[in-house]
C-alpha cells in the first residue's frame, strides 16, 4: 500500500531536537524506504526527516509537537517507530 | 622561521590554568586550518567534484577512527557521531556541488557552504544550538585540510602544543604521552578543557602565542597557568623535581576522591563543586561530591542576542538537578557586572565596575529580567533540592527585596496553577559590610565568596601580579570568614565557602580552623581538598 500515514508526538527532551536526538531520529528514518517528512505544525512546512542538516536547522525546542508524514510501502511502521523514539525520549539518559 | 643557536632569554607567558599538572617538552605550534585558507584554481567541474568527494570520504574515515579512540567518553562520541552524520547528509554539500558545477573551485565552494551553516548556528537563540557552530567549523576545516592534500599529521603526544584554539576532534587525535596544551583562546569550561582534565593533560588558556618557535624546550604549569620557554638549567631541574612531587601527591590524593571527606578526628566535612553549566558535570562523578555548591548562571546570559526565557532557564536548572542525582544544588542568581559584563544588561563605561552596578544591585534595577530567573528557579525547585543565592549583597534591605520578589514569583505561579516551590534563599558574603553585620541579614544560608571578599577587604585586585602578597587570605580576611561561620553555627544556618580559596589545598586547614565544614570547589580540586581535610584535626 502506498497511502500517506501521519503521526504526531510531544517532544519532552530537555534540550530539544539537539545533536544527539537528531542523529538518532535521522538514522532511524533512513532505515525505512518510505519518504518521511517532519513538521513543527500539522500543516508543515515539511522537511526531510532523513536529513540531519535540515532536522537540526529546524531548531525545535523542548515541548514542541513533532509531526511526521510518511508515504511509501513501510510508511505505517516508519511513523510508529519515529513516534516511539520521541516518546521514549530518544532512549537518552541525558 | 629559522631557529638559531644563540642563547635566548627565558620567556614566561602567563595564562589561566584549565587542567592541572606539569608538562615539559618541545614546543609544537599547530597552525589551524591551513586548508581553511587554501585557494586552489578551479579545474574541470568533474575533477573538482571528484576531489571534494574524496576529501569528504577521507574526513569520514578520520572521524570513524577518532570515534574508536574516544572510547567510553559519551560526550566525545556524541560530538563525533554528529559530525559524521552531517558529512553523510547530502544536504550539507549540495550547495557546494552546485557551486562547483557553476565553475567554482572545490575548496571555495565547500567553505562557502559550511560557512553559511556555521553562521546559522552561531545566530541561534538557544545556547545548545549555538555551541554546534564549533562542530561545523571543525568539520569544515577537516575536509578542507584533506582537500588541500594534507594527511592528518600525527601530533606528538609528548610536546607542548601551542595553538590559537583547538577543536575537540583534534585533541582526541593526539596520543597524549606527557605533553601539554597551551591555547591562545579557549576557555576553562570548553569541551577541550573538560577532555584535558578527564585525561590528565595539563592545559593553560589565554596564552599569548606570538613569536613562539617550534622545537624550543618549554615547561607548562597547569596549576600556575604559565608557559616557560627556554628555561635555564636550574629552572628546568626545579620543575622536574616539582613534577615528580606533584605526580606523587596527586596519585595519593586521588585515593580520597571517591570517599566522603572526614577530618583526622572523624568529623564529616561536605565538599561540593562549583560549575558554570550542566556540561561541567561531565568531568566528575556527582557521587564523589556532596552536591553542587555554586552554579554560575552568567553563561546563560552571555554571548547571545536575547536574554534566556523562563523555559530555557528552567530546562537548564532541571538538567543540573537531574545530573546531580538528588544531591543539593545551589544556584546563584545572575552575577553580571564587575569582571563579567553581559551585553544589553550591564552598564558599559562604568569608571570602576567592581564598585559599580553589579550582582544583586543590577538584578534589583532590572526586575523584569530578575523575575524571569526567579520564576524559572521556583519551578525547577519542584524537581529536586534546589537552593538559590544572591551575589554582592551589601545591606539587609537588598535581601528583603529579593525575598519579596521571590515570594511574589511563587505566589504568581501558584495563582496561575503552575507547579512551583519556594526554594531556600541565601546570600553570598563577599562584601566586608555583609560579613561584619551578618546577623542583620534575612538569609536562609550563607556562602562566602572568597575571591571578592579578599579583594574588597584588602583593596587589592586579584589580577594585579604585583599585589599578590596583598590579595590573599590575610588575618583580616580570616577574621571575617570566622565571624560568618560563628553566626551560622549559632543560628543553625549553613555556611559554605565557594571561592578559589576553598580549592587550594594549603588553605583548607585554616578554613576548617575558622569553623567552616562546607567547602565548594572547582571539580578538579575535589580529591586534593578531601585529602587535606583528612589530614586536619580540630584537636591539635
Amino acid at each position: 500500500m502506498n497511502g500517506q500515514v501521519n503521526g504526531s508526538i510531544l517532544m519532552r527532551h530537555e534540550v530539544g531536537l539537539h545533536a544527539r536526538p537528531s542523529v538518532k531520529l535521522t538514522k532511524l528514518a533512513k532505515s525505512f524506504r518510505s519518504r518521511i517528512d517532519l513538521g513543527l505544525s500539522p500543516d508543515g512546512p515539511w522537511i526531510d526527516a532523513k536529513s540531519i542538516v535540515k532536522v537540526m536547522a529546524a531548531k525545535a525546542p523542548r515541548n514542541t509537537v513533532l509531526h511526521f508524514r510518511a508515504e511509501g510501502e513501510d510508511a505505517g511502521a516508519a511513523v510508529e517507530a519515529l513516534v516511539g523514539l520521541v516518546e521514549r525520549d530518544f532512549d537518552d539518559g541525558d | 622561521m629559522m631557529a638559531t643557536d644563540d642563547a635566548r632569554p627565558v620567556t614566561v607567558r602567563r595564562g589561566r590554568p584549565a587542567a592541572p599538572g606539569l608538562a615539559s617538552g618541545p614546543l609544537r605550534r599547530l597552525d589551524e586550518g591551513d586548508g581553511a585558507t587554501s585557494a586552489r584554481d578551479a579545474g574541470p567541474p568533474e575533477r573538482e567534484a571528484a576531489d571534494l568527494r574524496d576529501a569528504m570520504a577521507a574526513a569520514a574515515a578520520d572521524l570513524a577512527d577518532l570515534t574508536a579512540a574516544a572510547g567510553d567518553d559519551a560526550d566525545a562520541e556524541g560530538m563525533l557521531a554528529f559530525q559524521l552524520a552531517l558529512l553523510e547528509d547530502e544536504a550539507l554539500s549540495e550547495p557546494a556541488f552546485a557551486a562547483i558545477a557553476a565553475g567554482a573551485p572545490a575548496d571555495a565552494a565547500f567553505r562557502a557552504a559550511l560557512d553559511a551553516q556555521v553562521a546559522d548556528y552561531a545566530a541561534a537563540e538557544d545556547a545548545y544550538f549555538r555551541a554546534r557552530a564549533a562542530d561545523l567549523a571543525d568539520l569544515r576545516d577537516r575536509v578542507l585540510r584533506r582537500l588541500a592534500g594534507e594527511a592528518e599529521e600525527a601530533i606528538p603526544g609528548d610536546a607542548i602544543l601551542v595553538a590559537r584554539d583547538l577543536p575537540p576532534s583534534r585533541f582526541l587525535a593526539v596520543a597524549w604521552a606527557g605533553g601539554g596544551l597551551a591555547l591562545g583562546r579557549g576557555s576553562t569550561t570548553s569541551h577541550v578543557a573538560i577532555l584535558a582534565r578527564a585525561r590528565g593533560v595539563p592545559m593553560v588558556v589565554g596564552v599569548d602565542a606570538d613569536g613562539l618557535e617550534d622545537g624550543r624546550p618549554a615547561l607548562l604549569d597547569g596549576e600556575a597557568g604559565t608557559l616557560v620557554v627556554e628555561p635555564d638549567p636550574a629552572a628546568a631541574a626545579a620543575f622536574a623535581a616539582r613534577r615528580a612531587e606533584s605526580d606523587g601527591r596527586r596519585a595519593r590524593e586521588e585515593t580520597f576522591l571517591a570517599r566522603p571527606a572526614v577530618t583526622a578526628d572523624g568529623e564529616r566535612v561536605r565538599v561540593l563543586i562549583n560549575i558554570a553549566g550542566p556540561e561541567e558535570l561531565a568531568g566528575i562523578d556527582p557521587a564523589h561530591t556532596d552536591g553542587v555548591g555554586l552554579v554560575r548562571t552568567e553563561f546563560l546570559f552571555d554571548g547571545r542576542h536575547h536574554l534566556p526565557d523562563e523555559e530555557e532557564q528552567l530546562a537548564v536548572y532541571r538538567r543540573i538537578l537531574d545530573l546531580a542525582g538528588g544531591r543539593p544544588v545551589t544556584v546563584r542568581t545572575l552575577d553580571a557586572g564587575g569582571d563579567k559584563p553581559v551585553p544589553g544588561l550591564t552598564r558599559p563605561g562604568e569608571s570602576n565596575p567592581f564598585l559599580g552596578v553589579r550582582g544583586v544591585r543590577l538584578s534589583l534595577r532590572r526586575p523584569e529580567v530578575f523575575t524571569v530567573q526567579l520564576r524559572a528557579l521556583a519551578r525547577a525547585a519542584t524537581a529536586g533540592p534546589l537552593k538559590v543565592m544572591v551575589p554582592m549583597v551589601s545591606v539587609p534591605e537588598e535581601m528583603e527585596r529579593c525575598r519579596a520578589l521571590l515570594d511574589a514569583a511563587v505566589a504568581d505561579l501558584a495563582a496561575a496553577g503552575v507547579p512551583a516551590a519556594r526554594p531556600p534563599l541565601g546570600m553570598m558574603v563577599e562584601v566586608p559590610a555583609a560579613a561584619l553585620a551578618v546577623a542583620a541579614f534575612p538569609a536562609d544560608f550563607y556562602s562566602i565568596g572568597s575571591n571578592d571578599l579578599i579583594q574588597y577587604t584588602m583593596a587589592a585586585s586579584r589580577d594585579e601580579p604585583e599585589l599578590a602578597d596583598l590579595a590573599r587570605p590575610t588575618a583580616a580576611v580570616m577574621e571575617l570568614i570566622a565571624r560568618v561561620a560563628v553566626h551560622g553555627a549559632a543560628t543553625g544556618r549553613e555556611v559554605s565557602l565557594c571561592g578559589d580559596l576553598a580549592g587550594e589545598r594549603e588553605h583548607v586547614a585554616d578554613l576548617l580552623a575558622a569553623g567552616l565544614r562546607t567547602l565548594s570547589v572547582t571539580p578538579t580540586a575535589v580529591a586534593a581538598v578531601k585529602a587535606a581535610v583528612a589530614g586536619w584535626s580540630a584537636r591539635p
